[in-house]
């Protein structure tokens, strides 16, 4: 996260209301503890190994899971990087037939969360798919077709999902800093490829770097595809020691093995963009893409839209079509259950985060100091860990907490009390809080920024108390900032699966839980129907990221 | 007789259907330094990148060095021009250090090589000692030296230069100005600059060319576009002056308030035609003895000399420019008498 301070005068003294021990800091500080609890509940897992489990993972499961993953990094890694960057040159230098369309129609494949892509890629290309029995039916012979149920086709499926990050970061590298550069390279003599080469790609190299580990924290986080794919990963672990052994130590145990491997991404990704800050070159230049010659052109335009068949167009009219076909069985009251509780859970969600969002960007605007900015950087760090480990980290200490509470209980003479807030949506709020805080700061953050502190000086000379600046100024005018905050969690939770999944009270059945039910059974087109209405509100956020982007480019 | 280095012939160039360049023509000879002056808008940038290859012409044909390098036909890209270009932003590559910058454009030249030229070339620009830097790590003089030789590192046949002061300071700008006009004249290099000050224009250029509307209204040395301006808006945009009330009285012979003249331009008018004289501050010396009397109306103090306004007889005024010892109130009545060479009135 960046959170960066304007360089604007400090606020003038405004009389204290509130106690000393509920300032900003404190406010700050306990905001960042709803990421900070369970990641340290995770991590101490780390140094109080147990022995037994420990030998157990270390023999039968852990090299197994570390060769998986390295594998689906490095697989990931290296088709994002060469899909993403090569979309992203070829859309942002050259003119051809629809590159006006493609630049944002790319982007589409981030509406579609990795778990849905899964299915519908399986059941597109195995073998009882309709391709390989297109292929039967012409050639005979479907088995020389690579198997989609393998190494290979979890690392494509997870490259078509992500590849947009490093899309749409490259992109702009290459638009705001890429062309005055290209220019001065041409005028030194250097061709269009050899400029890509010596000039576009090395500047742009922050820009890449944080597009990559934002699709590897994503693919580290993944639980819905590996799980579909039955390819054991770290989350898949968790969820099974979780579920299948309910051993929560060993699901932390392994849990903290993954948040250390995406705390080093995230690092990464925080130094990239810092770097971005010296890399910028001159304006934007007025010229106009290079058209290119009309082969060349329409060769491109068939590349683009190769991936976005592959990675959207495709799958999303199969996902449309096996609706179809069980729309009028299935469309009855239990999927409107199953709408309903995802629609209720993304509000209340959108709702918290965003509170919590404004309490940490106001506390930092107010102390404007290294406590308050730290404790916002830490809050913010919950976007990189996986649903998997927060679920564990949010869980552990609530249980720890509710027996403490029944045992209170008893000694109180309450006998039938079982659980207070185990069985509480209490669990899944926090845990969504701490994944998606990060995704409600930014806009927040932004949008205090647009404040200036002579409008609040402004304020306070007619005035105005802490409180009334905070109701008459800050929040009309944050409310553009809070309202995409919201819509941009909402839209996360209600694509999000591994958290619902493992912290949902009982009966707490949503969308994307039922996605996951009818995949593990291999009933696609079942799948299809709630899949179609997740993908329908991903692409909200997409659209207008691409209208954005667009305004700006 | 040196030979033509870059000629433009009727170059037009077109952003969007609306034509941003009409029928550009000039020539630059080799080792002649030239410019394009105009405000923001007239154009003169885009017939820079129309030289440089950034931009594809509409109409006409751009040669360098005898190689016709863009017609509407055939467009050579801009790395086979062999034409050196200095940004207004410098463009540096932040990812290379100043010689990773100064050697970029120097392919094909072996390592040792290289890094001998790169060090002269810093020399020149009087960086040595800063090849290991970052760029951004440097100030905006010292990146606009940077880009100057990297621009010059290849040896480029023409140099362009689109606004190379414009970001740095007023004291920077003129030293900076001098040094870049030696250290191209030094090495006999052609080059062309782009640039909205005239004072610029006139302490680089050989020749300047004055553009507006997309038009190159004169292309000429500093001299004859200060005291020949070609129409009306070059003399209104080079330098100060005032326009008298004029009558031909006979084949270029004028009349007008200060005396009678003869003029060139004017030789084809028809006697009883009313012209308007350009008078520069110059024109116009104060002189204690003479009986051209004009009250002084405004007055701006210049250091070495004072700008009057000055009122004639009949109520016109005019320019001039008197050495400021001469510090005469204002409403007081001063002698004046004109010194002009060559008299210049429009229609």
């Amino acid at each position: 996260m960046d959170i960066d301070i304007p360089h604007t005068a400090p606020l003038p003294p405004t009389p204290r209301r509130l106690p000393r021990r509920l300032d900003e800091h404190a406010l700050a500080w306990l905001v960042a503890a709803v990421t900070l609890v369970p990641l340290g509940v995770v991590l101490a897992s780390l140094w109080q190994p147990e022995g037994e489990v420990w030998r157990h993972m270390a023999e039968f499961v852990l090299p197994q899971l570390l060769i998986n993953t390295a594998w689906l990094i490095a697989g990931v890694a290296v088709g994002t990087l060469g899909l993403g960057v090569s979309l992203a040159w070829v859309t942002a230098i050259y003119d051809f037939p629809g590159r006006k369309h493609f630049a944002w129609a790319l982007a589409l494949p981030l509406a579609m969360p990795a778990y849905v892509l899964a299915f519908v890629q399986i059941g597109l290309y195995d073998f009882t798919g309709p391709l390989q029995s297109l292929i039967r039916d012409v050639a005979g012979d479907s088995s020389w077709f690579p198997s989609i149920r393998s190494r290979g086709g979890v690392i494509l499926t997870l490259t078509l999902v992500l590849y947009p990050y490093v899309y749409l970061l490259a992109r702009n590298a290459f638009l705001t800093q890429g062309r005055r550069a290209l220019e001065a390279a041409a005028s030194l003599g250097l061709s269009r490829r050899q400029g890509f080469w010596r000039v576009a790609l090395p500047m742009a190299r922050p820009w890449l770097v944080g597009g990559v580990s934002l699709a590897l924290m994503e693919c580290l986080a993944d639980f819905g595809t590996v799980a579909t794919f039955n390819y054991d990963t770290f989350t898949t672990a968790i969820y099974k020691a979780w579920f299948g052994l309910f051993n929560l130590t060993a699901a932390s145990q392994l849990a903290s093995l993954l948040v250390m491997a995406v705390l080093a991404l995230a690092l990464l990704e925080q130094r990239a963009r810092g770097d971005k800050r010296y890399t910028a070159t001159g304006r934007g230049a007025a010229n106009r893409p290079e058209r290119l010659p009309p082969w060349r052109g329409w060769l491109v335009a068939g590349a683009c839209l190769l991936v976005l068949s592959l990675a959207f167009l495709v799958p999303m009219a199969q996902l449309l079509y096996w609706a179809w076909t069980v729309a009028a069985e299935q469309l009855d009251l239990r999927y409107m259950g199953f709408v309903g509780r995802s629609l209720v859970l993304s509000a209340g969600a959108a709702g918290v985060v965003v509170v919590l969002a404004l309490v940490l960007a106001y506390a930092v605007r107010r102390k404007r100091d290294i406590a308050s900015r730290l404790a916002a950087r830490l809050a913010t760090l919950g976007y990189a860990v996986p649903g998997t480990v927060l679920a564990v980290g949010v869980f552990i200490p609530l249980a720890w907490l509710d027996n403490h509470l029944i045992t209170a209980a008893h000694a109180l003479g309450w006998p039938g009390v079982s659980e207070v807030i185990k069985g509480t949506l209490l669990v899944m709020l926090l845990a969504y809080a701490a994944r998606f805080l990060a995704v409600a700061f930014e806009p927040t953050q932004s949008a205090m920024q647009r404040i200036t502190a002579s409008q609040e000086e402004a304020a306070a000379s007619m005035g105005l108390g802490r409180r009334a600046v905070l109701w008459r100024i800050h929040l009309p005018m944050l409310r553009g900032g809070l309202l995409t905050a919201a819509l941009m969690v909402f839209v996360d939770v209600m694509k999000e699966m591994p958290i619902t999944l493992m912290t949902r009270p009982f009966g707490w059945d949503t969308l994307a839980v039922r996605v996951f039910e009818m995949t593990s059974e291999g009933q696609w087109e079942m799948a299809a129907l709630p899949s179609v209405a997740i993908v329908l509100a991903g692409l909200i956020p997409v659209i207008l990221l691409a209208v954005q982007t667009e305004r700006h480019a | 007789m040196s030979k033509s280095l870059l000629t433009l012939d009727g170059v037009g160039v077109t952003y969007d259907d609306k034509r941003v360049l009409h029928d550009l023509s000039f020539t630059l000879l080799e080792g002649e330094i030239g410019c394009l002056l105009g405000a923001s808008g007239c154009g003169k940038t885009t017939a820079l990148r129309a030289i440089a290859g950034f931009e594809p012409i509409r109409a006409g044909r751009i040669a360098i060095n005898g190689d016709t390098v863009a017609t509407v036909a055939d467009h050579w890209p801009p790395q086979r021009r062999g034409v050196g270009m200095v940004f207004q932003d410098y463009a540096l590559f932040p990812h290379l250090t100043v010689a990773g910058n100064v050697g970029f454009g120097m392919t094909g030249v072996a390592s040792a090589a290289r890094r001998r030229r790169v060090d002269e070339l810093l020399e020149v620009v009087g960086l040595a000692g800063y090849a290991d830097h970052y760029t951004h790590a440097l100030s905006g003089g010292q990146q606009q030296r940077v880009a100057l030789a990297r621009a010059l590192a290849p040896a480029p046949r023409l140099l362009l230069l689109d606004e190379p002061f414009s970001n740095l300071d007023v004291e920077l700008r003129e030293r900076l100005s001098q040094e870049v006009r030696d250290i191209l004249k030094s090495r006999g290099m052609t080059a062309l600059l782009v640039t909205h000050d005239q004072h610029e224009a006139f302490a680089l250029a050989d020749k300047i060319g004055v553009m507006e509307g997309g038009r190159l209204r004169q292309w000429d040395a500093a001299y004859a576009l200060y005291h020949e301006p070609a129409d009306r808006f070059v003399a209104d945009f080079v330098g100060e002056g005032a326009f008298l009330p004029a009558e031909v009285v006979g084949p270029g012979e004028l009349v007008f308030e200060l005396g009678r003249r003869n003029c060139r331009a004017m030789q084809d008018c028809a006697t009883g035609s009313k012209v308007q004289v350009l008078l520069r501050p110059d024109d116009v010396l104060h002189d204690d003895a003479s009986t051209l009397q004009a009250r002084v109306v405004k007055k701006a103090f210049r250091g070495a000399q004072f700008l009057y306004t000055l009122a004639l007889p009949s109520g016109a005024t005019v320019l001039s420019l008197v050495p400021s010892h001469h510090d005469h109130a204002i409403g007081e009545s001063i002698g004046i008498r004109l010194e002009i060479d060559h008299v210049i009135a429009f229609t």
